[in-house]
């Protein structure tokens, strides 16, 4: 019920985003719309809905955002000057890497992260032993301890925070 | 004031996304394509609704801009881990030139066939 509560809030906030500026006749459409949309599928939208309520997974996002703009302008910088560059300098693999982060949402959200820093893409996901499959453009250790210290690390800390 | 800045995300923008192209034409497998692409067209596309966000403010098209930023930052990641792991089931190859592929090794797709 309260992933339900969830849902319509969040519905009907992006409803008001995209019919601003707001009237009377929106707001109206846009409850009914928001009462059907968590109705059907609300169930399946947050399964843990406590852990919205502490106030030290807010603080942790805060932090996140800024951390995640500054490592994607690197990637992009990265990205050009291997484009760039006359040899196109690039030594790529697949690695494995070792997460301690249990929940769906957590691993959604690493692996969203590793993909938009600098040189790697996530491929696949082993969730049931903690393992991400990443494609590196530049490939410094093969070995899954330093895979894990060079990609993982920087982010892991504190997605634990704001997602366990 | 707020339009210099405005236009300057927007050139910036501009510049990440003809780069992201490049490297589609430059790199040598889908793998490598696919990490330029994603990345490029992911920030240079949000800067560029940014730069809109300010240049018009808090009116229809600018809150338009802020939520089309959420989606695609949260959308292009996992359509670029949905081609990369499908090309992999489906046996496209690395660059001959890759290092290693751990992936491959563990053989975790063609254990579930049998």
């Amino acid at each position: 019920m309260r992933s339900k509560i969830v849902l319509f809030i969040v519905a009907l906030v992006v409803w008001l985003g995209f019919t601003w500026p707001p009237d009377l006749s929106h707001l109206l459409v846009g409850i009914l719309v928001a009462i059907f949309v968590a109705y059907m599928t609300g169930d399946m939208f947050i399964t843990r809905p406590h852990h919205l309520i502490h106030p030290l997974r807010y603080f942790w996002l805060f932090v996140y955002i800024p951390v995640f703009i500054w490592e994607c302008f690197k990637a992009n910088l990265d990205v050009v000057y291997r484009v760039i560059h006359p040899d196109v300098p690039i030594n790529p693999g697949i690695v494995k890497v070792k997460t301690k982060l249990k929940s769906d949402t957590g691993i959604t959200f690493l692996a969203n992260s590793i993909t938009l820093t600098p040189g790697t893409l996530s491929v696949d996901v082993d969730q049931d032993n903690g393992y991400l499959y990443i494609h590196w453009i530049h490939v410094f250790n093969e070995d899954v301890e330093g895979a894990t210290k060079d990609i993982v690390r920087r982010f892991e800390y504190i997605l634990e925070r704001i997602f366990e | 004031m707020i339009d210099t800045i405005g236009i300057i995300f927007i050139g910036l923008g501009i510049f990440f996304d003809l780069f992201g192209c490049l490297g589609l034409i430059r790199f040598p497998d889908l793998y490598n394509r696919l990490q330029a692409s994603t990345k490029c067209v992911t920030f240079g596309t949000g800067s560029i609704l940014f730069g809109t966000f300010l240049i018009v403010g808090f009116t229809a098209a600018g809150i338009k801009a802020l939520f089309t930023i959420i989606f695609i930052v949260l959308t292009a990641p996992v359509s670029a881990h949905a081609l990369s792991k499908s090309a992999h089931m489906s046996g496209i190859p690395l660059w001959q030139e890759s290092v290693c592929d751990k992936l491959e090794d563990e053989n975790r797709y063609k254990k579930n066939d049998q």
